[in-house]
């Protein structure tokens, strides 16, 4: 090659580099920010699903958009039929659940849906090659099989009262997700179902696009187009929010205090099943002595922790059940009562030590609690906590780890939890309370073991009459009055604000995790522009 | 010259088998746990039962060497293996982003080429005037900073305070078809932050190159024959002056990986970053791996390349053995 050669060359890349750089900066500014037309909607939300496919656990608790499950929750989390035609016909020893599907619904393909599809997908989430991680839900789950092209019929193994509230779970067409891999297959980022919205769009980590279904069987939503733009760090969602960039957003409370009152836009609450909790493990010699459990349920400020942590938004939380839902059993609220707790543990021989901490035959009334890192909430709770039960004598060390940190010491230190499932009060309080799943992966942390709990655990699961299962969830709140395996703090609200340009906005009571399903677009299929 | 670069390709087949070994080697020994990455809060309330399941389909349970050595025998096959966090085949995620990421490192790097070329010339031409005082502290100044503070301090002034371009993303948020308008206008932040950060080295070189050059008999001659002094200062000056330069964008690869890393976290670009940094926090060996071999033989071929124009440009310079 020569000097002149070389020269050419440079002298080519510098013009296209120019040539680059002033394409780059002919459009500045871009687009106009956010949605002004009254068809769309941008939402900001701080989750991403890892996949959205239902076979891999998307979309399991009702709400898709993209899907829809044979039952859907509406606002009051009542089931109504969606691809089932009717609420589901059970036999009489309840383990035989029959349901007849709605006619003449297409997937967004043009494809046919039909009872093969139903039966493709429970089949395939119980399919032990599936990386489904809630598959568990299913157990109940004896078979499932097609009558006709309409029917679908699914025996259960053991009659299970929650069993219709777990059918909200989305359809997958088997045309499609049945010739790929179910696990990596191109379906899992490109779905296609049956519900209001069609995916456009899913750039990862960015935002999920979407535009509504117009041959969709509940009729075409009037928001033409909708997107979910993942923006994980708080304050840049509000800076968004304020930016016009997007017309809703989930907020923490201090930030969505911000938009209080504003003209234009409205703030949406959310009650939930979200809770905090202490896991008390039964295998820690001093937070497994029941004396020690109560005085730390009743040591425990709770509306000082609502009112300092959450800025009031949430409810001072006694179990699983929220104290508005109708499963609560009413009385067996705990007042903050530290006199209260001191008498217990004096009597049950706990005495104050010459630093404060209260001792037991030599043992010091101490043990630790972590929590996850990074998870600021938590680390406020574990905070709390430990300093009011300090002012009971009782030494509570809080330290922070990762979930890989935490595992291998959940069977003797206690853990700063969360979670919470609306639908069915089988749901936490199965997984949470009943002896046989102690230490069972992450299900019954506190290794809580009380034969009356388990009993009626059963009994509410087993039982389809209303009174009796109401009647067994009342035993097992009350029990843990008596003997409480894990001291609940609070049930977390959820805020949202959101431009106050569309009528029919709701909110319904909202599950530990808030992700796609959750905030006021749950039903933003029935959203009407404000005239 | 076709010696050199196929001694080389030779050489890079150990370098690359030991750099997969070592990811492998790295994140089974990182404290991470691939099924709880996997499963996410699913797994918070999975049986102990049903996550040993998901541990088996990942094949996580295999030990170190069996995981490599599967891993390798299949991507030599062409197949490159299933990312699990990414739920699709890894050569997908690669195909899906590698040219985002290619669109804004080349931008970048050309636009740091051009200015810091032009600017070195400039302030070669008058050493220790205004211009040079001010670009030369400048680059001195930028050589220090950190791209991801640069990025950060970009999009508080020109997204935040002047509104003037988009903060992040590939296109606005409530768009959701990629026109080359949209790209052009998301590109000009984190192109121009990753370019300015590479500028000083380019800036730098030339700005001492052309310098020493201008001082040299050959220059001094042309002057005294009265050429212009455009022709003088472009045509000797420069072209000596730039041969440094050539080894100059070979080493600068390595960086301007690392750079476009923190670049597209911070701007919110779907390029390869962020699969890469989600790989690692994930475990996810398959997708970690490849992308490994591609930054390694990313860096492989920017040396050669730089030897190579090296070799061209200055004839007393010959290709290795």
């Amino acid at each position: 090659m020569t000097g002149r050669s070389i020269r050419a060359a440079v002298a080519t890349a510098m013009a296209a580099a120019l040539t680059f750089g002033a394409a780059a900066c002919s459009n500045p500014g871009g687009g106009a920010a956010g949605s002004g037309a009254k068809d769309s909607a941008v939402v900001g939300i701080a989750y991403e699903p890892d996949s959205l496919s239902p076979l891999l656990g998307y979309g399991k608790d009702g709400n898709s958009k993209i899907f829809d499950g044979l039952l859907a929750f509406d606002e009051d989390m009542t089931l109504r039929p969606a691809l089932a035609a009717d609420l589901p016909e059970v036999s009489a020893d309840r383990l035989t659940y029959t349901y007849k599907l709605r006619k003449g619904v297409k997937f967004s393909d043009g494809a046919p849906f039909s009872a093969k599809d139903v039966v493709f997908t429970y089949r395939t989430v119980l399919d032990k090659k599936t990386n489904n991680a809630s598959r568990t839900e299913l157990d109940a789950v004896k078979d499932v099989r097609a009558e006709g092209d309409d029917t679908v019929v699914f025996t259960l193994k053991y009659p299970y009262a929650a069993f219709a509230q777990r059918t909200v779970l989305p359809i997958a067409p088997e045309h499609i997700a049945g010739r790929q891999d179910v696990n990596t297959g191109p379906f899992t980022t490109k779905p296609i179902g049956t519900g209001p919205y069609i995916l456009t769009g899913w750039s990862k980590g960015e935002k999920i696009s979407f535009k509504a279904n117009p041959h969709y069987w509940g009729g075409a939503p009037a928001v033409k187009k909708f997107t979910m733009a993942i923006i994980k760090d708080d304050d840049v969602r509000a800076t968004r929010l304020r930016a016009g960039d997007l017309d809703g957003a989930i907020l923490p409370p201090n930030l969505a205090k911000g938009f209080e009152g504003e003209q234009g836009r409205k703030t949406y609450r959310a009650t939930t099943y979200d809770y905090r909790t202490v896991t008390l493990p039964t295998h820690n010699e001093v937070a497994g002595d029941p004396a020690v459990r109560r005085a730390l349920d009743i040591a425990v400020d709770r509306q000082a922790m609502v009112d300092s942590i959450l800025d009031g938004a949430g409810k001072p939380a006694y179990g699983p059940v929220p104290t508005g839902s109708e499963w609560f059993t009413d009385g067996t609220e705990r007042r903050h009562d530290l006199a209260g707790a001191k008498k217990i543990l004096d009597e049950a021989g706990w005495k104050p030590g010459k630093d404060g901490i209260r001792a037991k035959n030599g043992v010091r009334a101490a043990f630790p609690l972590w929590y996850l890192t990074g998870d600021k909430l938590r680390q406020d709770h574990a905070l709390a906590y430990a300093s009011d039960a300090k002012k009971a004598g009782i030494d509570i060390t809080t330290k922070a780890g990762t979930w890989e940190v935490i595992e291998p010491r959940m069977k003797h230190d206690a853990v700063l939890a969360g979670g919470g499932a609306p639908g069915d009060p089988d749901f936490d309080q199965y997984l949470l309370l009943n002896s046989a799943l102690a230490g069972d992966g992450f299900n019954n942390m506190a290794w809580y073991d009380n034969p009356a709990v388990d009993k009626a655990l059963d009994t509410g699961r087993r039982s389809d009459e209303k009174a009796t299962r109401k009647a067994a969830y009342d035993t097992v709140q009350r029990e843990l009055v008596k003997n409480p395996g894990y001291t609940f703090l609070t049930h977390i609200d959820h805020l949202y604000v959101v431009n106050d340009t569309w009528d029919g906005l709701a909110t319904q009571v909202e599950p530990h995790d808030h992700g796609l399903a959750s905030g006021p677009w749950w039903n933003v299929e029935d959203w009407t522009p404000k005239k | 010259m076709a010696r050199m670069a196929g001694r080389r390709a030779l050489l890079a087949v150990p370098v690359l088998l030991t750099v997969t070994f070592a990811v492998f080697a790295v994140a089974a020994a990182s404290p991470f746990d691939p099924v709880k990455a996997y499963t996410g809060s699913a797994g918070l309330t999975a049986s102990q039962e049903n996550l040993d399941q998901i541990r088996a389909n990942l094949g996580v349970d295999q030990p170190l060497v069996t995981r490599w050595w599967d891993w390798l025998t299949s991507a030599l096959t062409g197949d490159l293996g299933d990312s699990s966090v990414m739920r699709q085949p890894v050569a997908d995620v690669i195909a899906e982003r590698i040219g985002w990421s290619a669109l804004l490192a080349l931008t970048a790097f050309a636009l740091a080429i051009v200015l810091g070329t032009t600017l070195g010339v400039l302030a070669a031409r008058r050493r220790g005037g205004l211009l040079d005082r001010c670009v030369s502290s400048l680059a001195y100044t930028l050589e220090a900073a950190p791209a991801f503070w640069l990025g950060l301090l970009a999009i508080w002034f020109f997204a935040l305070e002047l509104g003037v371009l988009p903060a992040g993303g590939l296109t606005d948020t409530a768009s959701d078809t990629v026109t080359a308008g949209q790209v052009a206008s998301h590109l000009v932040l984190p192109a121009a932050v990753l370019g300015v950060s590479q500028l000083p080295w380019f800036f730098l070189y030339v700005r001492q190159g052309v310098g020493d050059a201008l001082d040299e008999d050959p220059v001094r001659g042309a002057r005294a024959r009265g050429l212009a002094e455009r022709t003088v200062l472009l045509g000797h000056a420069l072209r000596s002056g730039m041969l440094p330069m050539l080894t100059l964008i070979g080493s600068r690869v390595p960086e301007l990986i690392t750079g476009a890393l923190l670049i597209e976290t911070v701007f919110s670009w779907p390029g390869i970053a962020a699969a890469t940094v989600q790989a690692a926090t994930s475990v996810d060996f398959p997708l970690l791996a490849a992308l490994t071999v591609l930054a390694t033989a990313a860096v492989l071929l920017g040396n050669l390349l730089s030897d190579l124009l090296y070799g061209l440009a200055d004839p007393r310079v010959g290709f290795d053995g």
